[in-house]
């Protein structure tokens, strides 16, 4: 795939790592830019396809009704049988506090 | 043949004769592991052996002791005339996807390498209260991203115990080769855009992708949500309908799984299958290939996946079911393009909790601040493949090009799901009661061969990803083996909720197929020892 077939320019791949709070070294970046563009030239087969503007979306296969799907329930309050199991998982937990490095404060504009 | 290599039910009317002990059965596939599996997969770095490359490594985790007490409180049950339960003293895996409460629960991913989950999901739940007993858990593509299991963070990546050369398919590749290479009898797999279909296929065993939604997810560490299904790998349609039977079903703890009584799978095997309706479709006997100068060039499938489909419609045909033939379905090309805009969208989001804060991974490099340790921490412990998802998933959901990408696939997703609807409409021209199809489009292939190549390895699901998109239920089952000596896996799919049926189409083929030459052929590991 030449240069200028590239729909993803080393410009939107850096934007695009910064938004997805990566860190690559330069083989990885290579390697995965190279194949978003090939994986960008198979979907572009969807072009093809003559799409009726009235086709809906469906964000998932098996249509759900009444029949096959619970109905909505009242939130119920349950306790944790067991909190520790969940908080040693934390790579950094002290006196009921999850610890993490600084967080910068930026002014609202 | 060894206790290890019965099928399921054989064993459980053993156990229920009191002719063996759930212990001595544990030990047969103890056994099995020790001889066959070699060492499980690590995050620690080294290359393989050359006895490395003649083993399966099936595991990641084994839990020994868990198990042994399991199968001596199964022993204990019938010993005194109690209910065991369906699946008591039956050995089985999980693949490494799923959280199993004090277990290692790794996505086979450095980022959750050290993670011990704090509850175990309702379907291996089910499963132990079945009374089946949990030998370990197994490897995979990490996060269940690929289709050969060589993404795992944990290496060795199983291998295919019919040729260690090969690869066993992915991502439930572990859980096809234990059962496969007679380490356990069941395995719980997952199956996205073929994750369990099409590993079962490469090994020679049953591979079930229920209907979305008849098996909860809850547990399940979470790849395309509204793609994802939990399912049985077993050696034959009466063990895996065995294993739905103790799965399936509501769910409070998941909003997804629906709501429908099960009905009795086991039943339903011995039903005459004359006057049903299969159908034969040539867009399943047309396959889509990326060529070298980034072209789709579309072919027949091999000669030997054909000759597999249609000797298999003469089997059915002389069962009494009817063959219709040339049912359209012609999306079915597209479900590939359609799946790397939604399963990646789906994956990105999913991912985005991976943090190095909650749980998981966190570096052990200097970080001035969070961003730093999102990004060092993410960069560290996320493999390539999920970092190509993450970012494919943020590019084609981005404002500016969501209605190119995003809201297209979702238009298209709804046509593949017409093709399926309208070859299953009782009332409609065809009236299918399932669509018989090649599971895959070649045999397993050799390892270290299409790795790396994201997009043609993505191509190996083309014939079980378009199931998943729509919805409906799948399974491959092992009809032969092809030049190379490897096994073919043809599928069945159905409407919606219809496992009964496509079990009962299965267990048929079997039962007709029980005499082949073929059947007789054991897998290389075990020939060897």
């Amino acid at each position: 795939m030449s240069e200028k077939e590239q729909v993803i320019t080393p410009e939107v791949f850096d934007h695009l790592v910064q938004l997805a709070a990566l860190e690559l070294d330069e083989e990885q970046a290579d390697y995965l830019r190279r194949e978003l563009n090939s994986q960008l030239s198979a979907i572009r087969e969807l072009e093809a396809i003559q799409l009726d503007p009235e086709t809906p979306l469906a964000s998932h296969g098996v249509p759900y009704d009444g029949n096959n799907s619970p109905a909505l329930r009242e939130d119920v309050w349950q306790a944790c049988e067991d909190v520790e199991a969940i908080t040693r998982q934390a790579p950094q937990f002290e006196d009921g506090y999850l610890i993490v490095p600084d967080i910068p404060h930026t002014p609202l504009e | 043949m060894e206790l290890c290599d019965l099928s399921a039910v054989e064993v459980r009317d053993l156990l229920l004769e009191k002719k063996v002990s759930a212990v001595e059965v544990l030990d047969a596939c103890q056994a099995r592991i020790d001889a066959v599996d070699g060492r499980p997969g690590t995050l620690e770095p080294g290359g393989e052996t050359k006895e490395d490359a003649q083993r399966v490594h099936a595991f990641i985790t084994r839990t020994p002791e868990l198990a042994r007490a399991q199968a001596e409180a199964v022993d204990k049950q019938i010993a005194a005339g109690e209910d065991s339960g369906p699946l008591a003293g039956i050995p089985f895996t999980v693949k490494d996807i799923f959280c199993v409460k004090d277990t290692p629960s790794t996505a086979a991913s450095r980022i959750l390498a050290n993670f011990n989950a704090p509850y175990t999901a309702t379907a291996v739940e089910r499963l132990q209260a079945a009374g089946a007993l949990m030998l370990g858990k197994v490897n995979l593509d990490e996060f269940t991203y690929g289709s050969s299991s060589e993404s795992s963070a944990f290496q060795p990546s199983p291998r295919n115990p019919w040729d260690t050369t090969r690869v066993p398919g992915g991502s439930s590749g572990g859980s096809a080769a234990s059962v496969a290479a007679g380490e356990a009898f069941l395995s719980l797999g997952t199956d996205t855009a073929g994750s369990i279909r099409q590993p079962a296929a490469f090994c020679g065993v049953v591979g079930l992708k229920p209907t979305y939604g008849r098996v909860s997810r809850y547990g399940l560490i979470a790849f395309g949500s509204s793609l994802d299904c939990p399912g049985p790998l077993a050696r034959n349609a009466k063990d895996a309908a065995l294993m739905l039977q103790a799965m399936a079903g509501p769910d409070p703890r998941d909003a997804t799984a629906a709501t429908l009584d099960v009905p009795d799978y086991l039943a339903a095997l011995e039903k005459d299958i004359k006057g049903k309706r299969i159908g034969l479709s040539p867009d399943y006997f047309q396959i889509t290939f990326p060529q070298a100068d980034g072209a789709y060039s579309q072919q027949p499938v091999p000669e030997e996946m054909r000759a597999a489909v249609l000797h298999a419609a003469d089997i059915y045909r002389a069962l009494g079911a009817e063959i219709v033939e040339d049912v359209p379905m012609p999306n079915t090309r597209y479900g590939i393009p359609v799946y790397f805009v939604i399963s990646r969208v789906e994956a990105a989001s999913n991912l985005h909790r991976y943090d190095g804060v909650k749980y998981g991974y966190r570096t052990q490099q200097a970080v001035g601040e969070l961003k730093d340790l999102y990004r060092k921490s993410r960069g560290e412990g996320f493999g390539l493949q999920p970092k190509l998802r993450i970012l494919m998933g943020m590019y084609v959901s981005a404002a500016q090009y969501s209605e190119q990408y995003y809201r297209r696939a979702l238009r298209v997703r709804t046509l593949i799901r017409r093709d399926f609807e309208e070859a299953f409409d009782p009332q409609g021209k065809y009236r299918l009661d399932a669509l018989l199809t090649s599971t895959t489009p070649t045999s397993a292939f050799p390892i270290q061969d299409v790795y790396g190549d994201s997009v043609l390895m993505q191509y190996a699901d083309q014939l079980t990803v378009p199931a998943n998109h729509a919805g409906v239920p799948g399974i491959s089952f092992p009809a032969g083996f092809g030049a190379d000596g490897l096994p073919i896996g043809l599928q069945l799919l159905g409407p919606d909720y219809s496992e009964a049926t496509l079990l009962q189409l299965t267990h048929a083929y079997e039962q007709a197929s029980a005499g082949a030459e073929w059947r007789k052929k054991r897998p290389a590991v075990l020939e060897v020892r």
